[in-house]
Formats: C-alpha cells, sequence, structure tokens
C-alpha cells in the first residue's frame, strides 16, 4: 500500500472529461473502484496495460493513465493475450461489457479463461448494448424490453460466474457498483491473483436497461443491487435463494499460469529436447 | 462532524452530470442539488466522511478532503 | 563442419526461416491448410531462441494476439489461407489504423468459401487490396520461389518496421508445399531492419502518431517510459479519439500516403529478357515458374518475349510497369484467378487493348502450355 492518500487525478487523463457515459451510469463507478485498487496495491501506472474492446464499457481504456489499447469489438482478450505472453511482466486488465465479452467475445472469454493466462478479465454486466442504443443482450434475459424486443426477449441469459467456472477461470467474483467499496476490495484480489480472473459487476444503465424495463433511474437501479444481492452463503438466501450472490466464488492458485508454462517450454526447447 | 477535523466537499460541477447518486445514498444528508442540478453540499459540518458519495459518484466529480490542521485544536 | 545453411524444404519453411533471420519474436495462429506448417515449425523453433508461440482459439484472435505483442515491442507475424484471412481483415484494419508493425503470410487456396483448401490458387490478390473495410493502403509481397520467399519474407518484416504497417505475404499452394533448394544467407547479408524507438525522454510530452520529418514514427513499447493510447478510431498525435473533420482526413492521408508515395523503395520485381521483348508476360508467385519456363523455351526458338515477376503486388507498381511495357506489342498477365492482376496492368500501361489474360482457375498449376496457347492466338498462329 502506498503512504499518500487516493487522488484519483493522479490515475486519469483529464483532458477527456467529463466522460462520455450517461448521468448515472455504473460504468464511472467501476472507474473509480479500479483507480482505487491501483492506488492500494501500489501498482506504478507503466506497469499496467488497460485492453478494451468496443462499447460503452470499453471507453474506460482511453480515461486511465496507464498504457491503453482501445482494440476493436469482442477482441479485447485477444489483444491482452498478446501483450501478456509477449510481456509477462505487465498487469494486463480487460474491461469489457456484457455483449462485447460474452455475445462476440464469448469465445476468447471461455480460451483465455481455459489458458489460465494472467489477465483480469471485468465485465461490466449492464444487461444491454447501450452504445448503440438498447438491444438486448446474451445477458438481458428472458422477458426483457429492449429496441431489438419490442415484444420481450425470449433469449435466455448467461451465469457470468457459473460460465467462467466451468471454463477454468481460476479466479471468479461477482459485485455491484452499489458496493463500491467492496468492488474495489475483489478487483485488488482480482489484479493480485497469478492467472485469469473474472470479476462480474453488476452496472446500471439507467438510459436504455432501466427506462424500457420499468427499473427506474439510476438511484433505484443501484437500490436494486442492495436488496437483490447478498453475500456468498449468507443468511439472507436461505430465505431468499432467488439473490444474486456477490463475492469471490473460485480462488484457486494451484493451476499454473499460461506465461510461466510457457517458460518451461522456452527451457526445454533451448535445452534442445522435444 | 468528525471531531478535531474540517471535511472539505470538492465538487467539479462541469463533471457532474447531476445524477442525485450522492445525494440520495448521503447517510446524513449533506449534499442536495443545487439550481443547475447538480450536487452540492450544504449540511457540510454534518459530514462524518464516509466518503460514499466519492466511491459512488459516476462522474468522479467528488472529493472529500479530509482536513488535518484541525488537530491542533485538540 | 557440416555446412547447414543449405536447405530442401517447403516454401512454408523457408518463410520460417526468413522469419526467423528478420528476428521474429512471436506468432500467434490457427491451424489451416495449406499455411500450418508455418506455423508448426514456428512452434518448434521460436522457443528455441527465446521467443513466444501461442495457437489460439481462432483466427480473430490469432491477429488481436499479434497487435498486442506487437505493443510491447516485439517482431510479430501470423499465417493462414483463404478463410482465415477473410476472418483477419477487421483486425488488419485496425493495424493499419493504429499504425502497428505486423506480418501476415496467407498462402493462397482455391475460394470462395472453403473453396479448394488443398489446391492452388491466386484469388486473394483483390482482397489482400480491399478486404478491409474503408480507405487504407496495405503492402503485399509475393514470390516464386524458396530464395526468394525466404528474402521478401525479411523485407515483410523490415517494411512493417519502416513504414508502421501490416504487410501481406501472399503465397500460395504450390510455393507453399513445393520441396526445394533454399541457402540460408549468412547475418547480414539481408538487412535487418529494427523497431524504430523514441529517443524522447521520460516526461517529455510523446507523440506516437505524429510523423517525423522522413515521414517514420518511432515507438514507444508498452511497459516502457511513455503511457499513451491506440485506438482504432481516428485519432490525434497522442493517439487520442478525435473526430475533428481536418484530424481524419489528414490521417487518412497519411495512412495512404506513407506507402503510396514511396512505391519505388516498397517496389520488388524480377525482370527476365526484358530489353528487346516484344511479349511481355508479367506474372507472380508460382505462375510466375511456368512464365519463365515458357519464355525461355520459346526464346531457344527465336520469339523475342520476356518476363516481368512481379514480388510487390501491393502498392501496385504501375510506374515501373508502365515503362517495362512500354515498347512491347503485347502483354500477357499470367495468373491463377479470373483476372485480378490484369486490371492493375491494364491500368498502367499505355495500351491497354494489348494486355491479355493467360489463366487458369481450376485448382491446377497454369502450365507453360497454358500460357503458349494464349500466345499463339495473339500470334495469329490458331491453338
Amino acid at each position: 500500500m502506498t503512504e499518500k492518500p487516493f487522488n484519483f487525478k493522479d490515475y486519469i487523463r483529464p483532458r477527456f472529461f467529463p466522460h462520455i457515459w450517461c448521468p448515472g451510469c455504473g460504468h464511472g463507478i467501476v472507474l473509480g473502484s479500479l483507480l482505487r485498487a491501483v492506488h492500494e496495491l501500489g501498482l506504478n501506472k507503466n506497469e499496467i496495460v488497460i485492453t478494451s474492446g468496443i462499447g460503452c464499457s470499453s471507453r474506460i481504456s482511453g480515461y486511465v493513465d496507464f498504457h491503453s489499447l482501445h482494440t476493436i469489438h469482442g477482441r479485447a482478450l485477444t489483444f491482452a493475450t498478446g501483450v501478456k505472453l509477449s510481456k509477462p511482466g505487465l498487469k494486463a486488465i480487460v474491461p469489457m461489457g456484457d455483449g462485447d465479452a460474452l455475445a462476440i467475445g464469448g469465445n476468447h472469454f471461455i480460451h483465455a479463461a481455459r489458458r489460465n493466462i494472467d489477465i483480469t478479465a471485468i465485465v461490466m454486466n449492464n444487461r444491454i448494448y447501450g452504445m448503440t442504443g438498447g438491444q438486448f443482450s446474451p445477458l438481458s434475459g428472458s422477458g426483457k424490453k429492449a429496441t431489438t424486443a419490442p415484444y420481450l426477449t425470449i433469449d435466455r441469459d448467461f451465469d457470468v460466474v457459473e460460465l467462467a467456472k466451468s471454463a477454468g477461470a481460476t479466479f471468479v467474483a461477482r459485485s455491484t457498483v452499489f458496493h463500491a467499496n467492496e468492488c474495489k476490495d475483489i478487483l485488488k484480489k482480482a489484479i493480485s491473483h497469478k492467472g485469469f480472473s473474472v470479476v462480474e459487476i453488476l452496472t446500471q444503465c439507467p438510459t436504455y436497461y432501466g427506462r424500457k424495463n420499468k427499473e427506474g433511474d439510476a438511484i433505484q437501479m443501484m437500490e436494486g443491487y442492495k436488496t437483490n444481492t447478498t453475500r456468498i452463503g449468507s443468511k439472507k438466501l436461505e430465505k431468499n435463494p432467488n439473490l444474486i450472490q456477490r463475492g469471490i466464488f473460485v480462488e484457486n492458485t494451484e493451476v499454473p499460469e499460461y506465461c510461466k508454462a510457457y517458460d518451461e517450454i522456452i527451457k526445454t526447447a533451448m535445452k534442445g529436447k522435444a | 462532524m468528525v471531531k478535531g477535523k474540517t471535511i472539505k466537499h470538492l465538487i467539479d460541477k462541469e463533471w457532474c452530470k447531476g445524477c442525485g447518486i450522492c445525494i440520495h445514498f448521503c447517510p446524513k444528508n449533506v449534499l442536495e442539488f443545487d439550481i443547475n442540478e447538480k450536487a452540492e453540499a450544504v449540511r457540510p459540518e454534518d459530514c462524518i466522511a464516509c466518503k460514499l458519495c466519492e466511491l459512488r459518484c459516476p462522474d468522479l466529480a467528488i472529493q472529500i478532503i479530509e482536513d488535518q490542521e484541525g488537530e491542533n485544536e485538540r | 563442419m557440416k555446412d547447414n545453411n543449405i536447405k530442401f524444404i517447403q516454401g512454408n519453411e523457408a518463410c520460417v526461416e526468413g522469419a526467423i533471420y528478420a528476428g521474429i519474436d512471436f506468432f500467434a495462429g490457427y491451424p489451416i491448410t495449406p499455411s500450418t506448417e508455418i506455423m508448426e515449425h514456428l512452434a518448434y523453433r521460436l522457443p528455441q531462441k527465446g521467443g513466444k508461440f501461442i495457437q489460439m482459439e481462432d483466427e480473430i484472435a490469432s491477429m488481436g494476439a499479434i497487435i498486442g505483442a506487437s505493443l510491447t515491442g516485439n517482431k510479430v507475424m501470423t499465417a493462414t489461407s483463404g478463410p482465415g484471412f477473410s476472418l483477419k481483415q477487421e483486425a488488419l484494419g485496425y493495424a493499419c489504423m493504429a499504425e502497428i508493425p505486423c506480418v501476415i503470410a496467407n498462402v493462397q487456396r482455391g475460394g470462395p468459401s472453403t473453396g479448394n483448401p488443398t489446391h492452388v490458387s491466386q484469388g486473394d490478390v483483390n482482397q489482400v487490396r480491399w478486404g478491409t473495410h474503408g480507405d487504407h493502403a496495405i503492402i503485399a509481397l509475393t514470390a516464386s520461389n524458396h530464395q526468394d520467399v525466404f528474402k521478401i519474407t525479411v523485407e515483410a518484416f523490415n517494411m512493417a518496421e519502416t513504414y508502421r504497417t501490416p504487410v501481406v505475404i501472399l503465397l500460395d499452394e504450390v510455393i507453399g508445399h513445393m520441396r526445394e533448394k533454399l541457402v540460408i544467407p549468412k547475418p547480414g547479408e539481408i538487412p535487418v531492419v529494427a523497431r524504430l524507438r523514441t529517443s524522447v525522454k521520460k516526461g517529455v510530452d510523446y507523440h506516437p502518431y505524429l510523423p517525423r520529418e522522413d515521414g517514420r514514427l518511432p515507438m514507444s513499447d508498452f511497459g516502457a517510459a511513455h503511457k499513451y493510447n491506440v485506438t482504432g478510431l481516428f485519432h490525434d498525435m497522442w493517439g487520442f479519439p478525435n473526430n475533428d473533420p481536418r484530424v481524419v482526413s489528414e490521417l487518412l492521408r497519411h495512412l495512404v500516403d506513407k506507402i503510396e508515395n514511396n512505391v519505388n523503395e516498397i517496389n520488388m520485381y524480377k525482370e527476365y529478357w526484358l530489353d528487346d521483348a516484344e511479349y511481355i508476360l508479367i506474372s507472380y508467385g508460382s505462375s510466375a515458374r511456368s512464365a519463365i519456363h515458357l519464355a525461355k523455351n520459346r526464346r531457344a526458338r527465336g520469339i523475342k518475349i520476356g518476363v516481368l515477376e512481379l514480388q510487390t503486388l501491393w502498392p501496385f507498381p504501375s510506374e515501373m510497369v508502365r515503362e517495362k511495357c512500354v515498347n512491347a506489342k503485347s502483354v500477357i498477365v499470367v495468373e491463377m484467378n479470373m483476372g485480378q492482376i490484369i486490371t492493375q496492368v491494364k491500368n498502367a500501361v499505355d495500351n491497354p487493348r494489348n494486355v491479355f489474360l493467360a489463366n487458369r482457375i481450376d485448382g491446377e498449376l497454369i502450365s507453360p502450355t497454358d500460357i503458349k496457347s494464349i500466345l499463339r492466338m495473339i500470334q495469329g498462329k490458331g491453338v
């Protein structure tokens, strides 16, 4: 931990503020939590590469004063894989939207998890495509309204945590922007974890999701995160099993990290054994 | 107010988009909208520096500065 | 001691040897016929020199991974064929826009779609030029024998660094799979261009996207002193998104000009018996082997015929082609597609009506006889 008190201005590119996100959008809270996590870990800004795809969430990479790589839709994890494997000393953080990470980028998501490459994937789940104006996403779930579902969605949704677990991610967690402090603590652990870490953060899109689905404004949506979620295995869950669980679901340090494993390949190859 | 400390609320009105999250979740009702629908600390003396407003501000528009010079008054 | 620099190998391996000579550090790929041997050999060779190899989950991922690895300061490459090349187009455009040095080998097979995976074609020539969306320039090199495959591979890496751009090595199935002798040049025999890194010190404002006077843009590795933004959006000299009309038009012009204005530096070609040629065969890749064979054969019979073998397909060397063809009675473009480079040749020469196509599109290598029958028709001799 660093001695200096946290000041987000040390970690952002202020000339790009105010940011492009709508009033009440949760993405800015994720940004805040991420910056606090980086600060409390005492990381050098020069050792962080933040890689993002396309969408509202992906704009986060331009606002932070790290090496930043704003790539193409859905493929951020592939670019980050190249960055990390070629220079394992760098910290790779990949913030993604739910459509970015799990629709167009779904294949990359499961394979990055399978490899256990040391990347922190943050899925900023607002259950909608915001940038393009409110189409349903693979996390909207059925019975929801969206511009591409005027008669309600019939598509089922993914559970990000279950998906990440079964794909082999060695750190899997969930939080919400209402729980900004918890969010920061989880991000700290995820970034420190040596392996592929997934943090799903529920974040509101009041403009396209909340309004269309009568979930109210940003404040009501955040109240929703308070009432509809609970810590993993809490007493509240026994009474109401429908609550969404928050916390760390998987933290496995046994599985070899990909870049480390490749270093062993290099050693073998250099000895001339194959 | 926390004893021995003065608390400053730095609110960047250019960055604040007036979502009201800080106002709603402030446990001490320190904040309100100003005439431009931007957050303002109207009862700073009630602030306990829990910093929930800063943490949850989506616009990174609030900074809570705890001034330590108040310690001399002890 | 045994001389280890002479090899009898496939063209795909010659490409690998060229990449190693050029200093490749990182390869990402996905299996696809007929380019897979490039990937297989690099999986073996790269870790031996401390480089990194990764088999990605798909073609798009491979393209993404090499771009990421290039940004940390590595010389990078991927290899693919038709369908895979189609899939890579969006990320290839990203590399054009963000000016990321990288090399993409496309060993052509028959298309469209799954097409004719194990047979030869040169159907991707126009796709290389126009496959990704939007205006842009691209460099594409090709070769007809393994010594040249080696050479253009080294040059592809050199040009990628010099112009901060993706460079496509456009091979074909015959070249890729055929076995032939390769003599690996001694170190230094072919110059190797290193990554140009900025000399701007830490704390001084660095402009990753501001070209120097000579047009080059020194880079700063991810992890080094300068933290900057890389994006596929139109951007300013710091790499930050900007859609100011002036910024947009200036950047687009820069992306095109940095390549099109250097066509003479980028242009590589070979010529055979052109000095007095009345008939000129213009060809490239494995087709050029048949063209050269036929020309040699006809020369022996007194026909004034020569071959212009293109190695740089894009940017198309129009001026050079015009000059070479200025005294020719007829020009025959020999290629294995429905006529792709011929369009460029017709645009380049003074008299496009004297330009004819000798092609083959059935997955078999075009033969000297195929070309001869076109030549005889032009000569008025009948087939």
